[in-house]
């Protein structure tokens, strides 16, 4: 009992530190649509020295909070249980007062941007698509290329309504992949905010598109997303980009909101009129090679003996399980039919040394 | 010590489902197979000197079968396979059947006693094309006698014993075609005739013992000559050419070539639109065959034709049959409502007229092969094979159907299964069959055969006896769900509804003719799809099949659909549509009247909404913002969503509806290529969504009906195996959710190529390809697991019902999955691949492979557990996990076809009954075969083989007991209360 009660407190307190988790996340995010927002012609060096600044700020603020809570974790936890949170604490807290450098690093393998601080941390795995075996200083040659999000509000024509950038890089060993994406989105103009409340009122689709082919944008084949309008808003325009690229080639891009999108979709208008966007690119995983055993024929021989049927079993042997049962009831029913005929016969009389017996049974 | 019993019963019971298989006098009582060899297009009789009268068919299945003349049944059968086209049977020393294939390039003899290969010769065609089988009768070096194969320009002569190539003669000349052969009798020349370039006539003299060339001439001709050929003498052919009315007559008198050109209207009267020529065998006779009559026409002198003969109506002509020098036999058949008439011409002149009735649904003659025989007062008789519009084959003697075949089953396109009608009170379907006699001998035999006293006769009577047994043959609907009606398409057009009893064909309807008309001119039904399925509100409606179709070739031509009763195959409705038909989509909606609600889109993505009615527009219109449509372009590599809007493109109708694209995936050309797609079924039943794992632990699996997998290859890999490098090769599968396009999964194969068939199921995916690498083919797993659910195995939360198990599920939001893979290497190539269903998805799953053998293997699916290890705990051997192994187990009892094969498979269903535990596994290729399986055995109901005479004798020997020793003791206590 006693120790159920403690457990509940710990799953609030964990409860809690969620809660303050979240509520960070939201703030960052607000954070990075500032940035976002930015003009593209601002050089993206220097934007991403900005960027640094609250990050590293709000990662301290964080850890910081993490520590009082665990802190207060303390207060009920017995000694050397708290021992170790202390030093867990200590150590998470000396790191938020280390050196953080705001040096742009070229050749970080970060591939995603704007989803940094997310709380689940996307999958996304190294380009490794035909090329096991190369590793990133290969990379002989990197340069930019943009292309643009195209959208389309309910029926409408699609218009520009932002800009990718990307790091194109080549490798040695031929072939060239797509890394370090970043997103520009457009503000959103008057007219384009009419009609998505007009598409929020039809729980109409908002649709998206990028050109299949990143170098040759001309081409007519775009990969299409849409999303049911009504997911989008949160406190602004929540949008979430996967898109699958195969070496240079984009697969598909998956749009949606965040969060979940449950069916009775109710209408909601944003706070703000703006998107934050978080971007994921994605590339295909590597199968696992299938095991090889040496010891196989051995595992082949047991199998074949597993495999081998039992003999046949006999009637009795199959059934016995419903036979027997059946036995103990009619011969229960015919002791009880014997005891009450032999109760009618010594009635008055001696009782008869055999009822109880059966009845013991 | 409860606890270990409960561990070793456990452990009994997970062994035993290892072995799925059936005892030897089980064989026939669920099961049934039928054999089949297709329609037919070539025969040759063998009715000589044997006693055995057989005929020898090829077939448009590639079989090459031996027919008892007098049955009907199937001496033996070869099925070659799809790209094993058979060219041209011969006979050859009166004991071979050799078959010329593939183009020409493989010549096989077979015995024709008893089917097997005597010997098979490549004959290294380096471009094959249109060949031809000679059997020279003449040339005798020893015993042995040639056949002659002709392709383009060179002639083959191989050796009937032991099939050597005895010479070859590549007559090196440039867009030869050789087009006749022939040796006059007693010569040791052969002529060879062909035209170059369709305009030169050649004609070549070659030794018959060495292929040496010993002359040649050519002739330039006026005309082009690139149709058909028919010689109609030692020294002369008569030629059509390529626009089918010009007759040229080519005559060879000693090395010069002479033609004169003979204009049809001159020949046939009101002569008008194209014709054919019938091939002969000499005599100086020809057949032509117009729209509007077929002429016999004798060649007479040099130029001079005479009319011998003509039948009015243009009807199916027959191949010659020579009867002796002089006389030459054709068979003229016409069709008139239910009736055939058959006519027998001799050198054009009538000699017999039969009529012969024909049930309806086996349509029109297609094709007749003529054969005769000797009667008993010594006149010649004559029997002919016909072949009908539904690739049935009947044998018509003396003026009657003497046996026939339904060969269009072996080209079975499309299946569905409908329940059978209920059995109503008072309405008794079963016959008395029994007497007392019959019903105790039976008996007897069956206690002596469970008691183990019987003998083999009492073995076999007991097997009749079970095969005879009416309750599973009734025509009524069953308590377990084990009589259903299988209704199948076949190529042809006909549909047929087959007893899962026993496979005896309930109804069968060709449906061509019924639509066949100005607006249809030439129907072909494409699929078929269960329209009524009687519920709660419409239970006393017969249930109905919608057959859907086009009305010519192309794509963008007129559909129709046709509704009808599966009971009796009768005709409900027929309608031709004013659109196309791209694809058939049934939605899991019914309306008012259980009709099921079906889109049938066309080539213009428009959705038409059928039935036509209010209201399921009403129920149509309701759920359509939920309703998404997707298709993929194999072609052009890209698959792409749909959701449907009001008012579409080409009409006002309310049942039309546009669509809008929503979503696509374009994969590039020049590294992906798409091989194959699955999806679930669409009544799949999924009982439970949580699976438990060995530490207590809750996974819950991923269910979505909109998951798509896709699998890819790179387009180096698309060609045969062993066509490309590893490095250059490789697989990727797509897992893709068709309602948001949102790719869920996606994972690279490398050194990996087709081809790929997969199946999916519940929350798992199995498919199957070839390993470059490990020179194997492989077989891999995927489950997807549900991530945004696992916190739902706090019990805490459950009781403060923080849970999320009851927010509905949607597309829309962000999946968190997770998903476990494993790869096993497999022995077998695979033709087909399918997984058991059963009505509650509680009984284990069985993966239905169609393997290289033409038999169907069914693997437990829990050998394709991504949780296997090398070295399971004790917890996980509980569970039934077993250890791991690379290689997938092939157990030989599991093979559901036991001994049989089923030739040519193409396709494995499987759909439930209404025992959980049993499922109904329908395969089909060239034959077909049906059986009944339970992948965790039969729990739910006792077997077959349980004696219920066994149980009444035990409990009437326990009643006797009871009452003797109640008797006993009441004596013994009688005297001890004297005492």
């Amino acid at each position: 009992m006693r120790n159920a009660r403690t457990k509940f407190i710990l799953i609030q307190f964990i409860f809690n530190l969620e809660e303050i988790n979240k509520r960070h996340i939201t703030t960052s995010r607000e954070v990075n649509v500032v940035h976002q927002k930015k003009p593209l012609s601002s050089p993206l060096v220097s934007s991403n020295l900005v960027r640094a600044r609250p990050d590293w700020f709000l990662r301290s603020v964080n850890n910081f909070r993490l520590s009082t809570t665990s802190l207060s974790i303390l207060l009920t936890m017995n000694p050397s249980l708290s021992l170790l949170f202390l030093l867990s604490f200590l150590l998470l807290f000396s790191s938020a007062v280390s050196f953080q450098s705001d040096e742009l690093l070229l050749n970080d393998n970060d591939e995603f941007e704007g989803a940094r601080s997310s709380p689940g941390p996307a999958s996304v795995t190294p380009p490794v698509r035909r090329r096991p075996d190369l590793d990133i200083s290969s990379a002989s040659d990197s340069k930019s290329v943009q292309f643009s999000l195209e959208h389309s509000l309910g029926d409408s024509e699609f218009s520009v309504a932002g800009t990718f950038t990307a790091r194109l890089k080549s490798w040695t060993h031929g072939g060239q992949t797509l890394t370090k994406l970043r997103f520009t989105r457009n503000a959103i103009s008057d007219a384009e905010k009419g009609l998505f409340e007009r598409l929020l009122k039809d729980d109409d689709f908002y649709t998206i598109r990028i050109p299949s082919n990143v170098l040759n944008p001309s081409g007519k084949d775009y990969v299409l997303s849409s999303v049911r309008a009504r997911c989008l808003p949160r406190e602004s325009l929540d949008e979430h980009f996967v898109i699958h690229t195969d070496g240079v080639n984009v697969l598909a891009v998956n749009y949606g909101s965040y969060g979940g999108c449950h069916y009775p979709r109710p209408l909601k208008s944003p706070s703000k009129w703006s998107f934050s966007s978080y971007t994921v690119l994605k590339n295909s995983e590597q199968a696992p090679r299938t095991p090889t055993f040496v010891e196989q024929i051995i595992a082949s021989e047991t199998a074949l003996e597993e495999g081998l049927q039992p003999p046949e079993k006999s009637f009795w042997a199959k059934y016995w399980m419903y036979i027997l049962p059946l036995g103990f009831v009619i011969m229960n029913a015919m002791a009880q039919a014997m005891n009450a005929a032999g109760e009618d016969q010594n009635q008055g009389g001696q009782p008869s040394q055999r009822a109880p017996a059966v009845r013991r049974r | 010590m409860e606890a270990r019993f409960l561990l070793g019963f456990l452990l009994l019971l997970s062994l035993s489902s290892f072995a799925f298989s059936i005892y030897e006098d089980q064989v026939g009582l669920a099961d049934w197979h039928k054999r089949y060899i297709g329609k037919v297009k070539h025969a040759v009789f063998h009715t000589q000197k044997t006693g055995r009268r057989r005929v020898v068919v090829s077939t448009e299945e590639n079989a090459i079968a031996s027919l008892d003349l007098r049955t009907g049944d199937i001496f033996w059968r070869h099925v070659l396979g799809k790209n094993d086209v058979v060219d041209q049977i011969g006979l050859s020393l009166g004991k071979y059947v050799l078959t010329l294939s593939s183009q020409g390039s493989v010549l096989r003899a077979w015995n024709l006693p008893d089917g097997q290969m005597v010997w098979e010769t490549d004959l290294q065609i380096s471009n094959p094309s249109n060949s031809f089988l000679h059997v020279l009768g003449n040339v005798k070096s020893g015993r042995d006698s040639l056949s002659l194969v002709c392709n383009g320009g060179s002639i083959r002569a191989v050796s009937s014993i032991d099939g050597l190539v005895v010479w070859k003669n590549d007559l090196s000349i440039d867009g030869l075609k050789l087009k006749h052969v022939f040796q006059p009798p007693e010569s040791d020349t052969i002529y060879a005739i062909g035209f170059i370039d369709s305009s030169q006539i050649a004609l070549y003299h070659i030794n018959a013992k060495t292929g040496e060339l010993l002359k040649h001439a050519t002739q330039a001709s006026s005309v082009d000559l690139s149709s058909e050929t028919s010689a109609i003498s030692s020294d002369s052919l008569v030629v059509l050419d390529s626009s089918r009315s010009n007759l040229l007559l080519i005559k060879f008198t000693a090395g010069i070539i002479t033609y004169h050109k003979l204009p049809l209207s001159d020949i046939v009267q009101d002569f008008s639109g194209l014709a054919e020529l019938i091939p002969t065998k000499s005599n100086d006779i020809f057949v032509v065959k117009t729209p509007s009559g077929v002429a016999f026409k004798k060649v007479k002198g040099d130029n001079e034709l005479e009319l011998i003969g003509k039948a009015d109506q243009a009807g199916i002509v027959s191949d010659s049959l020579t009867l002796s020098e002089e006389e030459q036999a054709f068979a003229v058949v016409h069709h008139s409502n239910n009736a055939i008439s058959f006519q027998v011409r001799i050198n054009g002149r009538e000699v017999l007229t039969e009529g012969i009735k024909i049930e309806g649904h086996r349509g029109h003659v297609k094709r007749v092969f003529l054969n005769n025989y000797v009667r008993t007062d010594k006149s010649h008789g004559f029997r002919a094979l016909i072949v009908m519009d539904d690739e049935s084959l009947l044998l018509m003697q003396q003026g009657e159907v003497v046996w026939s075949r339904e060969d269009g089953l072996a080209s079975i396109s499309d299946a569905v299964v409908a329940e059978l009608p209920v059995e109503r009170e008072g309405v008794s379907v079963v016959e008395v069959e029994h007497t007392l006699l019959e019903w105790l001998k039976g008996h007897m035999l069956k206690l002596k055969g469970t008691l183990m006293l019987a003998t083999p006769d009492d073995m076999a009577a007991i097997q009749a006896m079970h095969l005879k047994s009416s309750e599973r043959n009734k025509m009524t609907r069953d308590h377990n769900g084990f009589r259903k009606l299988i209704i199948v398409l076949t190529r042809s057009g006909k549909v047929y509804a087959l007893h899962t009893g026993d496979g005896r064909i309930v109804w069968a309807h060709l449906l061509t003719p019924l639509l066949q008309s100005e607006r249809c001119p030439s129907p072909s039904v494409l699929t078929l799809r269960n329209w009524r399925v009687p519920h709660r509100k419409a239970l006393q409606e017969n249930p109905s099949i919608l057959l859907v179709g086009r009305c010519g070739a192309g794509s963008e031509s007129h559909g129709f659909h046709l509704i009808i009763d599966s009971y009796s195959g009768k005709e409900l409705e027929t309608q031709i549509l004013d659109h196309s038909i791209a694809e058939v989509v049934p939605l899991p909606l019914a309306d008012s009247s259980e009709q099921k609600l079906h889109l049938v889109i066309d080539d213009k993505l428009n959705a038409h909404l059928y039935p036509r009615s209010s209201d399921s527009l009403e129920v149509f219109i309701r759920e359509m913002s939920n309703m998404y449509y997707y298709k993929v372009e194999n072609a052009k590599g890209f698959i792409k969503g749909y959701a449907f809007k009001k008012g579409c493109s080409t009409g006002s109708s309310a049942y039309c509806f546009g669509t809008r694209e929503l979503w696509s995936v374009v994969f590039p050309s020049d590294s992906e290529r798409i091989v194959a797609t699955a999806r679930r079924k669409i009544n799949e039943v999924v009982h439970t969504q949580a699976k438990i794992m060995t530490n207590q632990d809750v996974m819950y699996k991923y269910i979505s009906k909109n998951i798509l997998f896709v699998a890819t290859v790179s387009p180096k890999a698309t060609g045969g195996i062993g066509s490309t490098a590893p490095d250059e090769a490789w697989l990727v599968a797509y897992l893709i959710d068709t309602v948001t396009g949102r790719i869920l999964h996606r994972v690279t194969h490398q050194g990996a190529q087709g081809p790929v068939h997969a199946v999916v199921s519940e929350n798992w995916v199995v498919y199957h390809y070839f390993n470059l690498r490990a020179h194997r083919y492989e077989m891999t797993v995927i489950e997807i697991y549900d991530q945004s659910r696992a916190d739902n195995k706090d019990v805490m939360k459950l009781v403060l019902g923080k849970h999320n198990l009851t927010t509905p599920i949607t597309s829309y939001s962000r999946p968190e999955i997770a998903t476990k893979s494993q790869s096993y290497f497999f022995t077998h190539s695979v033709k087909a691949i399918a997984v058991t269903t059963t009505a509650r998805g509680i009984t284990s799953k069985q993966i239905l492979i169609g393997t290289i053998g033409d038999q169907v293997l069914a693997l437990d699916k829990r050998y394709l557990d991504p949780r296997r290890t090398a070295n399971p705990s004790q917890e996980e051997k509980e569970e039934g996990i077993i250890p791991l192994t690379d290689t997938l187990p092939i157990v030989p009892q599991s093979y559901v076809t036991h001994t049989l094969q089923v030739g040519d498979l193409r396709g494995i269903m499987s759909f439930p009954a209404n025992l959980e535990s049993t499922t109904h596994v329908f395969s089909y290729g060239v034959d077909l075969f049906y059986t009944r399986i339970a992948p965790s055995r039969t729990y739910d109901s006792l077997t077959d083989e349980f004696s219920y005479v066994l149980l009444l004798i035990t409990v009437v020997v326990l009643i006797v007991a009871i009452l003797v020793t109640w008797a006993m003791s009441k004596k013994k206590d009688l005297q001890e209360k004297w005492r």
